[in-house]
């Protein structure tokens, strides 16, 4: 039996509740949301510290109270969702199958909105030497279990990579009484917000080690101790500068990786460089009718800009449902000089679009360049520039109109 | 010498319940006999059983006239039933012996005609195109190809077998490391373990690295292990359809391994590896840096197209080589009783094919057992385990079914491997009452995918809760001594700033 929908969110996280809640403000009435957790919210339900929605609402709220407004919003226009029901299928004519107690259901759906959110890289994916004791998390992991879960995991506390999660984790483990020895980060510069660094690590005295990693983990059972050493220009350790360093607990805060799964089930084609679909001005992947938006698209820094990223991409589903997607032009984005990658990587529409990247290096007083062939289109400055932050900047139907590519890149 | 009063009486005693082990004790089971293992992790499986290649062998790498031959191919041929008997997964891919130089052709027709003597079937030598067919990813001048050689999950083995065999009848102690033997009389042992004791009058000696010093606990010195680590690299599911076949160098016998090679797992996974390097430490299963990095070279020497976005994860293995360092090479499995210790069979360098062997080697045990005790046949021995039915891998109309009869099984816990928590609730209710997360982990694969618990431990750790009402000290990564937790944080602290 196929249920037939206009509009299925996968993901009731931050970004697939902002596009829910867009799409039906545009009159859509036939969507539903599937959301595999017992709750709405997504990973903002583990983040109880504040910060969040400086941005949307000029005021700093924690991750559950900001998960809350939009959840609120969800039932005002109730929108229906569907909970602990998990997704497992999606082919490319957009049927989707559903596993929850009730059984196996198939959806067939006009659009989809991937929302799925991301996952942490793990050990393995470093493939990190040595032993493989307890005490090895990724500080997701540890958030959830110490936040959702309240148990405490560890006593001595050395944090691999320097990403916000590692960061926050060290305030939050400090507080309920570890000692966090050290941060370690393998590059030359932090890679989580400056205000974290700040906020998480100076404010408590817990030192951060920059172009340092792990190169070694002891203890059969418990981890007993890392041995870190400083590296090089090309990341490799150089041998004069080990030292092993007690400590019971690894936590390792290196990386997020878009979930697409089940995008690759149903032939989406991934930009290699942020693992999430390759998509055109509306969020719209290669397949048309379906979208995505959040930390599956993009891993975002601040979930402000996830919540305007769903609510952007509604527009294209309302107009793909509506009148249908008619492609004007086929223009590829470029990521050049010292820019890590450009969203949307395709532009078919002619519309005012948002472009939203990350640079590759932290720098001063660096001028970004919108270009065609030699032309100048767009430019700005920043005071700072840091991999850490996306960037996001607009560009008119206007300044697009007519040209033949677009590179973006930092001026020397 | 004083001991504690035994307390615990059989008729014989495994020590050690790795796949050899867990073959006997299955083995044993038939008949009617006491039987009871010892061992000293906190589940079987644990020691090279569950760190090893997978592979079903086929048996035309030894030497004819040896036990590894012999074993190895009745072993091979006999597996498929043994698979049906336990529902376990396994899969003749087939083996690819690649010559990447015209010198070496010469070696995989004297590999072939060697398998012919062992009683291998269907080898054939294959040229460059039809390698190119075969394996389009894949460059080489010829391939000794082998049909027979198949893949199997090796812990998922083992601890089959030792289901199974609880469920005929056998005790198993497991955190139970042997630590003395008396001989109260020429056919009465004493077992000494850290809590208790135990009297039998057989003993069975398949602590695979450890055989030696057990062997040395009665006194017979004769036996010497060197351990010899193998180490991997696991990956990703994405990686496996970059190969079809087990892809194997022309192995260089001095090494005493064969040579690093890519291996699809039964789950879907690609391994690289094992390295071969010998060691001191009897348990030191760490990866090393150099040899990732020189697993990865010889990787790609094969699979250009083999990238590190695809690692997931990685192990090591540790051989029971009785060839010391300097010799290298096999030497063959040692099964005997040694003449100063009758009524103790001691197995010695059961290294690979150990695992392709194990039945033949079980088989041999209690024919040894047989002769000297006459043993009689157990009505009720059950050799079927159907174990864990796996909920990804059915057909849709089955998952509907399924979900129907039990709604446990609607429920996705680990989203990679797409494991319900009906499954992991059998996982965590094992016959053994093994209940480390890496027990729960090997018997429903939850855990072992890209992920790597990142989304399922917590869900685990609840279930665990929930039905064995753990405190935070019960969880156990791996045993005793590997607590995942150290408490419950202090309360009330609900917000940070
Ligand atoms: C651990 C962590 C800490 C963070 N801390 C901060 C911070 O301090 N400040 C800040 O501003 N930003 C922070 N961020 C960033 C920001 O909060 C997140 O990027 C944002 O909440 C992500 O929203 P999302 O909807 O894209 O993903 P998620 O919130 O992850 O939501 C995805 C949802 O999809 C569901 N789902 C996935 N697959 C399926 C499926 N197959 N079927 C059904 N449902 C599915 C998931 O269960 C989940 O609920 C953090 C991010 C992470 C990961
Ligand atoms: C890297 C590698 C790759 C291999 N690949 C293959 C392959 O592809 N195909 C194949 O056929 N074979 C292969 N083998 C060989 C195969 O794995 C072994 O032959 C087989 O697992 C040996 O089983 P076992 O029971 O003798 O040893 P183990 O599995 O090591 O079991 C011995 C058990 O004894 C226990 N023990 C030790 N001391 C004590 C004590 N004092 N008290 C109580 N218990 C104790 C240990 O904890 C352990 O559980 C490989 C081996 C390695 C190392």
């Amino acid at each position: 039996m196929m249920i037939k929908k206009d509009v299925i969110i996968i993901g009731g996280g931050a970004a697939g509740l902002a596009a829910a809640t867009a799409c039906r403000r545009l009159g859509i009435e036939d969507l539903l949301i599937i959301e595999r957790e017992t709750t709405l919210g997504g990973i903002l339900k583990q983040c109880i510290h504040d910060g969040f929605g400086l941005i949307k609402f000029k005021q700093s709220y924690t991750g559950p109270e900001y998960a809350q407004k939009y959840i609120d919003q969800v039932e005002e226009l109730k929108i229906p969702y569907l909970l602990d029901s998990m997704v497992i299928d999606l082919s490319a004519d957009r049927v989707l199958t559903v596993a929850n107690k009730e059984g196996l259901h198939k959806f067939q759906t006009r659009a989809v909105i991937l929302a799925m959110g991301c996952r942490e890289r793990t050990r393995g994916a470093l493939s990190i030497p040595g032993n493989r004791p307890a005490g090895i998390y990724t500080a997701g992991v540890a958030q959830n279990l110490i936040n959702i879960h309240n148990y405490m995991i560890g006593k001595e506390i050395v944090i691999l990579g320097s990403g916000d999660i590692g960061l926050i984790m060290a305030r939050r483990l400090t507080l309920e009484g570890a000692k966090v020895k050290m941060v370690l980060e393998i590059l030359p510069y932090g890679s989580g917000l400056p205000r974290n660094f700040n906020q998480c690590l100076f404010d408590y005295d817990i030192p951060l080690y920059l172009r340092h990693t792990v190169v070694n983990i002891k203890g059969d059972k418990r981890l007993q101790s890392v041995t870190i050493a400083e590296v090089d220009e090309q990341g490799r350790a150089l041998p004069q500068t080990l030292k092993e360093i007690p400590c019971d607990t690894l936590l390792l805060s290196v990386g997020l990786i878009p979930e697409n799964e089940l995008s690759q089930l149903a032939g989406i084609t991934l930009d290699p460089v942020t693992g999430g679909a390759m998509v055109d001005e509306f969020g719209q992947t290669n397949i048309p009718g379906i979208f995505t938006c959040g930390n599956a698209l993009q891993v975002h820094d601040i979930v402000d800009n996830v919540s305007l990223e769903g609510e952007q991409i509604a527009s294209g589903v309302a107009k793909y449902l509506s009148i249908g997607l008619s492609k004007k032009i086929d223009l590829s984005v470029q990521a050049g000089e010292g820019i890590r990658y450009v969203l949307p990587q395709r532009l078919h529409y002619l519309e005012d679009t948002i472009f939203s990247f990350r640079v590759q290096r932290p720098g001063h007083h660096q001028t970004l360049v919108f270009k065609t062939n030699q032309h100048l289109i767009k430019k700005k400055t920043f005071l700072q520039v840091n991999p850490a932050e996306m960037i996001r900047i607009k560009l008119s139907a206007q300044e697009l109109a007519g040209l033949s590519n677009l590179k973006v890149e930092l001026e020397l | 010498m004083i001991y504690e009063i035994p307390n615990r009486k059989f008729d014989l005693i495994i020590i050690g319940a790795g796949v050899i082990g867990c073959s006997i004790a299955r083995q044993l089971s038939r008949y009617k006999i006491k039987v009871t293992v010892l061992e000293k992790n906190s589940d079987v499986g644990w020691g090279s059983s569950g760190r090893n290649s997978g592979v079903i062998h086929a048996g035309f790498n030894n030497k004819p006239g040896t036990l590894m031959a012999n074993y190895c191919v009745l072993g091979n041929q006999s597996f498929a039933q043994i698979a049906q008997e336990l529902n376990l997964p396994y899969k003749k891919i087939g083996k690819l012996v690649v010559a990447k130089k015209e010198k070496e052709v010469k070696e995989l027709k004297r590999l072939k005609k060697q398998g012919e003597t062992n009683g291998v079937k269907n080898l054939e030598i294959i040229e460059a195109s039809e390698i190119k067919k075969m394996e389009p990813n894949l460059q080489g001048v010829a391939a000794l190809y082998s049909p027979e050689t198949a893949i199997t999950s090796p812990y998922h083995y083992t601890i089959s077998l030792a289901e199974n065999a609880r469920q005929n009848g056998v005790q198993f102690f497991l955190n139970t490391p042997v630590q003395g033997i008396e001989r109260i009389k020429p056919d009465k042992f004493i077992v000494i373990t850290p809590y208790a004791s135990f009297q039998a009058n057989y003993l069975i000696n398949c602590a695979g690295v450890y055989s030696d010093q057990i062997a040395g606990l009665v006194g017979i010195n004769a036996y010497r292990i060197y351990p010899c680590r193998g180490e991997y690299f696991i990956l990703d599911k994405k990686a496996s359809s970059l190969i079809q076949h087990l892809i194997y160098p022309v192995p260089h016998p001095e090494e005493g391994g064969l040579g690093i090679h890519l291996t699809p797992t039964i789950d879907g996974n690609v391994l690289i590896g094992p390295s071969n390097e010998y060691i001191e430490d009897k348990e030191d299963y760490s990866v090393t840096r150099k040899v990732l990095d020189k697993l990865y070279q010889k990787a790609q020497e094969f699979l250009p197209v083999i990238s590190s976005r695809y690692f997931i994860a990685n192990y090591a293995g540790i051989r029971a080589k009785q060839s010391p360092p300097e010799q290298g090479g096999f030497q063959d499995f040692l099964i005997e009783e040694n003449p100063t210790v009758p009524n103790m069979i001691n197995l010695i360098g059961i290294e690979s094919p150990g695992l392709t062997a194990a039945q033949p080697i079980a088989e041999q045990v209690v024919a040894m057992i047989d002769q000297k005790e006459g043993l009689s046949s157990n009505p009720d021995f059950n050799p079927y385990h159907p174990g864990i039915l796996r909920f990804a891998e059915q057909d849709e109309e089955t998952k509907r079914r399924l979900i129907k009869e039990d709604s446990d099984y609607g429920e996705i816990i680990c989203r990679c491997e797409q494991v319900t928590k009906k499954e992991i609730l059998q996982a965590i209710d094992n016959p053994l009452a093994a209940r480390s997360l890496i027990s729960i982990k090997y018997r429903s694969r939850a855990m072992m995918g890209r992920c790597q618990g990142g989304y399922c431990l917590t869900r685990i750790m609840e279930l665990l809760k929930e039905r064995y009402d753990f405190k935070p000290e019960d969880f156990l990564l791996k045993g005793p001594e590997s607590p995942l937790l150290v408490g419950y944080r202090s309360k009330g602290v609900n917000n940070d700033d």
